[in-house]
């Protein structure tokens, strides 16, 4: 049967081995076309968008977006000069900031908790856990901001309440920036940890057992196995994580950001990062340019960081880069 | 056995923790899994609190005393509450459905080795993960050129593809279909649909699920498209916008009151009360949270794969 089978294909390879694999890559182009449309409509035509970013935008007579792009002027690096407000560099100082903690903290929290989880001799207690954990990852910032308002509410939050009983003055949390860092720093990780978690566990879960047992026998203890034996083997998720997050350190969480402080002008300072600023600069003052302007910087510079990252990275372990 | 004699000093607990830092283990790692589901629980707790409670000790965990009144607000809201429920499954439904066949269909061709424009296809999809034209330019061109602009398209399209799914996807063929398979299926006559429908894809179905999975719940919690796309035809809005905007608006008239008179006072006492919203969220969660068991090792299993280097 199968010698046939065999016979049947080569015969029909001699004859028509040309015709054939054109069939073939014909039918599996028009498997990607419906995808790479989607692509050239959706990412690729607004790159060559960012030239809204070197021109004064507005709408000209017939007012379709070729023609007004056609029509406006140049303005060289005019779009550029928000760079020298003062609130520019609070914006990127925030992003960056809290960009940079939040993945040395997630990074050290969430394998502590992993190596935690895979050391639990009661599997069911393990589970539950993860099961837990990595609930907020499914839940919207606009669900999540709602928690926060549970506990925050200048009304009747509960921690202004419990305030209030107890003869203290109420924290107005919405008008007071002192506690935002921490308010936002602790919603990110209880949004993100459980993810990474289920993540680094997954790959603790896959190494080898006789690794562990081969370092029993030589006398390791259960520490120096989680130094020698587990962190050696996650190495390469972690650094390609961390490459994917670095690559990011200019994008924030625009959801975060912009619903769990409720939109507050007075915790801007501490709350404002590119992609609210950007998204502000757009609905509030519909200046195009700039806006756009400052989303190109972003997406430049995020570009390098994860060209930069990942060479770095090739030099020290090749194995672990991301492309 | 040799691993015996190693762990002579406690021989029940083989090559594992002391029992002690087991214990600190499970503390630490059960106040933070509590830490995770607390909110929700208080959140259905001030729900089903009675406004009269809130207003005396506010939210609380254990309020003084119990009411339905947040549920009887919600379904009297009638038309406003469902047309979003509506709106939210419509959304998912058919966002889900159209984003799982173009994921299949542009992944399992960048699976096939001898697929002449792999690569290229493959840096296509790619790019778009380190490089982007950035909001403002997409957005304007979502709304001039495509028309992506209070519509239902609008908040379905711009998350359509993923490129995070095609690697998810891409790496499942890859550990699941052998390439003899399809070899042998080619050789008998079968052709790339056909083998693809018939023979490919009951075999990925637990990667189809979790991309579906991972798909349905974006699409059911998102709200930024709702606030770039939609202007005018508050019709369309989903579940997630509608909460947000409450917020919004009684923010708004709650601290404008005093200045914008009597009318808007009254509004903003009539306005959804603070349990209303408490109420809503837990209407959005439910769906999630009690599917959440069932659907969450397909999750865990879809990214585990998709983070290993494809």
């Amino acid at each position: 049967m199968k010698a046939i089978r065999m016979e049947k294909a080569d015969r029909r390879r001699g004859s028509a081995i040309a015709g054939s694999r054109f069939k073939k890559n014909f039918w599996l182009l028009t498997m990607v076309l419906p995808g790479a449309i989607w692509l050239l409509l959706l990412r690729y035509l607004p790159m060559f968008g960012v030239v809204l970013a070197f021109k004064n935008y507005r709408a000209y007579k017939p007012n379709t977006f070729w023609n007004n792009i056609y029509q406006s002027k140049w303005v060289g690096l005019d779009n550029f000069k928000f760079l020298d407000s003062p609130d520019t560099a609070v914006m990127i100082r925030n992003t960056l900031a809290y960009n940079a903690l939040w993945i040395v903290l997630g990074l050290v929290i969430a394998v502590t908790l992993a190596i935690m989880l895979s050391e639990l001799r009661r599997r069911f207690a393990a589970k539950l856990y993860q099961t837990l954990m990595f609930f907020p990852y499914f839940l919207s910032w606009v669900v999540a901001s709602y928690f926060v308002l549970a506990f925050l509410d200048p009304t009747s939050g509960m921690i202004p309440a419990l305030q209030k009983s107890m003869g203290f003055k109420a924290t107005n949390f919405y008008h007071d920036k002192t506690w935002w860092p921490l308010i936002l720093t602790l919603s990110s990780l209880w949004k993100n940890v459980g993810y990474s978690t289920v993540l680094y566990l997954a790959a603790i879960t896959g190494i080898d057992r006789t690794q562990y047992e081969a370092a029993a026998v030589d006398g390791a203890t259960k520490r120096q196995q989680v130094w020698h034996v587990t962190l050696p083997n996650i190495r390469t998720m972690i650094i390609i994580l961390l490459i994917m997050n670095i690559g990011k350190i200019f994008n924030a969480d625009f959801g975060l950001f912009y619903n769990v402080p409720q939109n507050s002008g007075t915790l801007y300072p501490v709350t404002q990062v590119i992609d609210t600023y950007v998204y502000r600069a757009y609905t509030n003052t519909r200046n195009i340019g700039m806006s756009s302007a400052a989303g190109l910087l972003q997406s430049v510079v995020g570009c390098i960081c994860i060209v930069v990252t990942n060479a770095v990275v090739k030099r020290i372990d090749p194995d672990s880069t991301l492309f | 056995m040799v691993v015996q004699s190693v762990g002579r000093r406690r021989p029940a607990r083989l090559n594992s923790f002391s029992a002690g830092a087991e214990a600190v283990f499970h503390i630490i790692l059960g106040l933070f899994a509590a830490a995770c589901i607390i909110p929700f629980i208080f959140v259905v707790i001030i729900s089903f609190s009675s406004e009269e409670s809130i207003r005396a000790i506010g939210y609380s965990f254990l309020p003084q005393s119990w009411s339905l009144q947040a549920y009887d607000y919600v379904f009297a809201m009638g038309d406003a509450l469902w047309r979003s429920y509506y709106n939210s499954f419509l959304i998912t439904v058919i966002g889900t459905a159209v984003s799982v066949t173009i994921c299949v269909l542009y992944s399992y061709p960048l699976f096939r080795r001898d697929f002449r424009y792999r690569s290229f296809f493959n840096y296509l999809s790619f790019i778009t993960m380190i490089f982007g034209g950035g909001l403002i330019p997409t957005v304007v061109i979502c709304k001039t050129v495509l028309g992506l602009n209070d519509n239902y398209a609008a908040l379905i399209v711009p998350m359509l593809f993923s490129p995070f799914n095609i690697i998810v996807m891409r790496t499942f063929f890859q550990t699941s279909v052998p390439m003899e398979l399809i070899e042998a299926a080619t050789i008998d006559g079968s052709g790339e649909y056909s083998t693809l429908t018939r023979i490919v894809l009951p075999i990925v179905k637990p990667g189809i699920a979790t991309i579906a999975l991972l798909n349905a719940l974006a699409f059911w919690n998102e709200w930024f498209l709702s606030l770039l796309y939609l202007n005018k035809n508050m019709d369309i809005m989903p579940l997630q916008y509608l909460l947000m905007r409450m917020q919004r608006n009684a923010d708004f008239l709650a601290k404008n009151a005093s200045f914008l008179g009597a009318d808007a006072a009254k509004a903003a006492r009539e306005l959804p009360s603070q349990t209303l919203k408490m109420a809503l969220v837990v209407f959005i969660v439910l769906p999630i949270s009690c599917a959440y068991p069932f659907f969450q090792r397909y999750v865990v299993a879809g990214l585990t794969i998709g983070s290993v280097k494809g």
